[in-house]
């Protein structure tokens, strides 16, 4: 009976052949995860070697953006882009909360809520291209302009499904129990939700809010067919309204090397931005594991 | 006094004279074993000896490092980067817990069947011969030959020699236990750890597990967990038992069921524990 | 005394309601409330519901122009000519497939190796900064990748990498075809490049999460039998977890198909059908984002809207599947334990 146990040893050819393999793709496993991290590095050291200088000229806070060949900043874009973020984020996130509600509460796992979640994974990923087109169709091309109503309402249609999503989620982690509990008391469900559930999934929904705020404040595609953009100062929501990530795409693209030298600054400030908005919201959610 | 559940195992257990422990050949032994979850201290310096070609029982309260002293014998453990052991466990004279022991290869040696059912994801034929290809290079012919040898072995041959080439998933809760006996007695190991095997499955496939076990032991040295004493008492030679930790009593089966020697022993199988 | 108290209270509770004995002060509760919370978050789930269909019909009514005066042809033609008003989509289709196609073809092992490294070999120190830094790749926004890739990935990939790729690949039987050609540094391959890092974190998050679906147990009676990490891995977790594996492909697969901003900058935007990788191509979405606020001509911006109406088809119907095999994995999940 123990004539294979003679097998199993370390003399085994067909044993060493395995262990050659296996130490053959665990090494090519970590040189995966360097593949990876070279890439971040080498961006992330790009933009602060290349960004670095426009970032601390103080000029690039208060001046405009300038004709090429002249100097100036980027102020016009940056308070651009905060008005079309805070503005967006703003119509979204209730949105989201309220159908995240829903689906978490009511729903459940009815026929509405299931499909809602399906459809709303897809538009999740869904390219962030067709929500400035759609947004052109349905509001670009009725009113006859660009303007920043239509960049905030795209920028919108991002926030939405991340923020449904994540309140969804975050919902069905409060335990059944704190619900019961609070039911006992003879408290009607509404107040249940506003008082009690939403507060103990707070950090959560928050954290899913400011994922959703990071991941609008790059996105370029939706806002050069609704924002589009303006070389002016203006805080005028009914007309073309500039911000950072247009005015990036169109510096960079062009053949003036002060312009790039802009652009290089405005994409080192907006990957700031995400990366340390992405590490609060984090840090925050890790605070409630 | 004598309580009615004392009574009932006294009758279900085997009237054997079994030799003394310390006269068997010992196929594993532990010396002097600390184990860690993190900071936390699961087993306190165990010393046994494991009789080779025998039946040990390990039994004792959920939490009382029954599970743990027996995932020593293979490393399981050192999958888990926060879990570490302290001490010696020897299989024929050869310490286990050395950094460069190769753990492939002692897992080969030593089979072990889990509390529940875990059949690969793939057909019943290569649920088997998965394990054999990792050391043999086997003919179809041969292959075929050692696939049916573990089988009938395992007493399942004739439920699944028609359908060998389905998944292990369809077979029912008692048959995929006895595929996962077969997986291991297939690659001829030594030792074969038993953790809890029949807490998922009905009496019928119970009983079915138990015989096979009793069958196993002329080949093997079997060592199992339970939390079920009447089944100690039926399938083992020798039982420990432990508490918080530690190794309370250890010694030849009868001898503990019937005439424990210590008080902790007496109450936890007489039911009167806790 | 146990029969009398629940009658009692079902009277008390009956007074709560109907009748509150404490006068005035007493707060009603409003059930009314509830039902109207309850619509209110219906009508904005409802919303949620119908946008895709809504984006979907606005689509299609905005490119009924040219679906009707180029019909079908316009899916195989290549012409792209604003001034003699002839369109075809061949060209844009093909750029984002191969480009997608690339993409996969680094993205996926390498997602592979990174999850299971995360999963199997990392030190338990180890696993949550390096998966945050993974996870960070995915929260450079997609311009950043496109300038990087333009002014630092291009020429570094002009001069050093694509040469050799040209005197190795380019010159086998065949598949030389595809790498043949000048050393442009922008062009289908070095988008297909760019897009493949940007895939990665969204295929490595799915697989690692279902590769930690996968039960201990599961792994420990493999790794009993004396299998080794990567046996256990390829034999074992991987065959529990194909389905989901595939769904976070498919996932990886939509963001490629969709992406715009990257691809815009290096793919270098030429309506020419070439079959060499190296050569410039164009995508949906950049000839979207190039051409779409200059189009002039309905018949031009028409065919825009369809192209972007055929992406928002194939992105919908990969990023489906993506998720219809999640669902069948979690559903397996729950029948297995």
């Amino acid at each position: 009976m123990n004539g294979a146990a003679a097998v199993i040893n370390a003399e085994n050819p067909l044993y060493r052949s395995r262990k050659r393999t296996n130490i053959l793709l665990l090494t090519v496993s970590g040189l995966a995860v360097l593949f990876g991290l070279f890439w971040l590095v080498w961006i992330l050291g790009t933009l602060l070697y290349e960004g670095g200088y426009a970032l601390a000229r103080a000029a690039l806070y208060y001046q405009m953006t300038p004709p090429p060949g002249a100097d100036g900043g980027l102020a016009n874009a940056i308070v651009g882009s905060l008005i079309l973020c805070v503005v967006g984020t703003l119509i979204g996130t209730p949105v989201g909360v309220l159908a995240g509600t829903y689906l978490a509460e009511f729903g459940k796992r009815s026929w509405l809520a299931a499909a809602t979640r399906f459809l709303n994974d897809v538009l999740l990923s869904a390219p962030s291209i067709v929500m400035g087109l759609f947004v052109y169709s349905v509001y670009v091309a009725r009113v006859g302009h660009f303007s920043g109503w239509a960049g905030s309402l795209a920028l919108a249609l991002i926030v939405i499904p991340v923020v449904v999503r994540t309140t969804d989620d975050m919902l069905k982690l409060v335990p059944n129990s704190l619900r019961e509990a609070t039911a006992a008391l003879g408290c009607p469900a509404w107040k249940m939700i506003v008082f009690v559930t939403y507060r103990a999934a707070s950090t959560g929904i928050l954290t899913g809010i400011l994922l959703a705020v990071a991941r609008i404040s790059g996105e370029t595609a939706p806002l050069l067919f609704t924002a589009l953009n303006n070389q002016f100062w203006s805080l005028n929501m009914n007309a073309p309204m500039s911000n950072l990530p247009t005015v990036i795409f169109q510096f960079a693209m062009s053949p003036y090397q002060d312009w790039h030298r802009l652009a290089w600054g405005g994409a080192a400030l907006i990957t700031l931005t995400v990366l340390v908005l992405n590490i609060v919201a984090r840090s925050l959610f890790r605070r409630t594991d | 006094m004598e309580t009615t559940a004392n009574r009932m195992i006294r009758t279900t257990v085997r009237a054997s004279t079994a030799p003394a422990l310390q006269d068997l050949q010992p196929k594993l032994q532990v010396r002097g074993l600390n184990f860690f979850y993190g900071a936390y201290q699961a087993l306190r310096n165990i010393t046994l000896d494991i009789p080779e070609r025998k039946v040990t029982a390990f039994i004792g309260p959920s939490g009382c490092g029954k599970s743990t002293l027996l995932r020593t014998f293979n490393r399981m453990y050192s999958l888990y980067p926060e879990q570490r052991a302290e001490g010696e466990v020897l299989i024929d004279g050869e310490n286990l817990l050395t950094r460069n022991r190769d753990i492939s290869l002692i897992r080969a040696k030593i089979g072990m069947v889990f509390q529940k059912p875990t059949p690969f994801p793939m057909s019943i034929y290569d649920n088997i011969s998965f394990g054999v290809r990792l050391y043999e290079r086997l003919s179809k012919r041969e292959m075929d030959d050692r696939v049916e040898q573990a089988l009938t072995r395992a007493g399942l041959w004739q439920e699944v020699r028609n359908k060998l080439h389905q998944s292990g998933n369809g077979l029912s809760g008692g048959q995929q236990q006895r595929l996962c006996i077969a997986r291991c007695i297939a690659i001829q190991p030594e030792v074969l750890l038993l953790d809890e095997p029949c807490s998922a499955l009905d009496p019928i496939s119970t009983a079915r597990v138990e015989e096979l076990i009793h069958e196993l032991k002329s080949d093997y040295t079997v060592v199992i967990v339970t939390h079920n004493m009447q089944q100690a008492a039926r399938v083992s030679d020798f039982t420990a038992y432990m508490y918080l930790g530690e190794l309370i009593e250890y010694g030849a089966t009868d001898s503990i069921f019937i005439k424990p020697s210590r008080k902790e022993t007496e109450d936890y199988i007489t039911g009167r524990f806790g | 005394m146990s029969a009398v108290i629940p009658i009692s209270q079902s009277e008390n509770s009956e007074l709560v309601t109907t009748a509150p004995p404490g006068g005035p002060t007493r707060i009603r509760p409003s059930r009314w409330m509830d039902a109207v919370f309850e619509h209110v978050t219906r009508l904005f789930a409802l919303l949620v519901f119908s946008l895709l269909a809504a984006i979907l019909i606005s689509l299609v009514v905005g490119s009924q122009h040219s679906l009707e005066k180029i019909g079908f042809s316009f899916l195989w033609t290549t012409d792209w000519d604003p001034v003699k008003e002839k369109f075809g989509a061949l060209v844009p289709i093909y750029g984002t497939l191969v480009t997608s196609l690339i993409a996969m073809a680094i993205g996926v092992p390498v997602s592979f190796g990174i999850a299971l490294f995360l999963t199997e070999l990392s030190p338990a120190w180890l696993k949550r900064p390096l998966g945050t830094a993974i996870e960070l790749l995915a929260a450079i926004p997609s311009i950043i990748y496109g300038m990087w890739g333009l002014f630092v990935f291009a020429p570094l990939f002009q001069t050093y990498l694509q040469p050799v790729v040209i005197d190795t690949l380019g010159t086998l039987p065949g598949v030389g075809l595809l790498f043949a050609g000048p050393p442009l540094g922008i062009g289908m391959l070095s988008a297909g490049l760019i897009l493949s890092i940007m895939v990665i974190p969204f295929i490595t998050a799915v697989m690692r999460d279902v590769f930690e679906l996968v039960p201990p147990l599961l792994k420990e009676s493999a790794y009993g039998l004396g299998a080794t990490t990567w046996e256990v891995v390829w034999r074992v977790v991987l065959p529990f977890t194909k389905v989901g594996v595939i769904g976070g492909i498919m996932l990886g697969l939509g963001r490629a198909l969709g992406e715009t901003m990257a691809v815009t900058f290096v793919i270098g935007n030429a309506h020419r059908l070439a079959l060499s990788l190296n050569a410039p191509g164009n995508s949906i979405a950049s000839a979207l984002a190039n051409e779409f606020t200059e189009a002039v001509g309905d018949l031009y911006f028409s065919s825009l809207i369809e192209l972007g109406l055929i992406l928002f088809l194939i992105t919908t119907i990969v990023l489906a599947l993506s998720k219809l095999l999640l669902m069948q994995l979690a559903r397996q999940e729950g029948t297995r334990t």
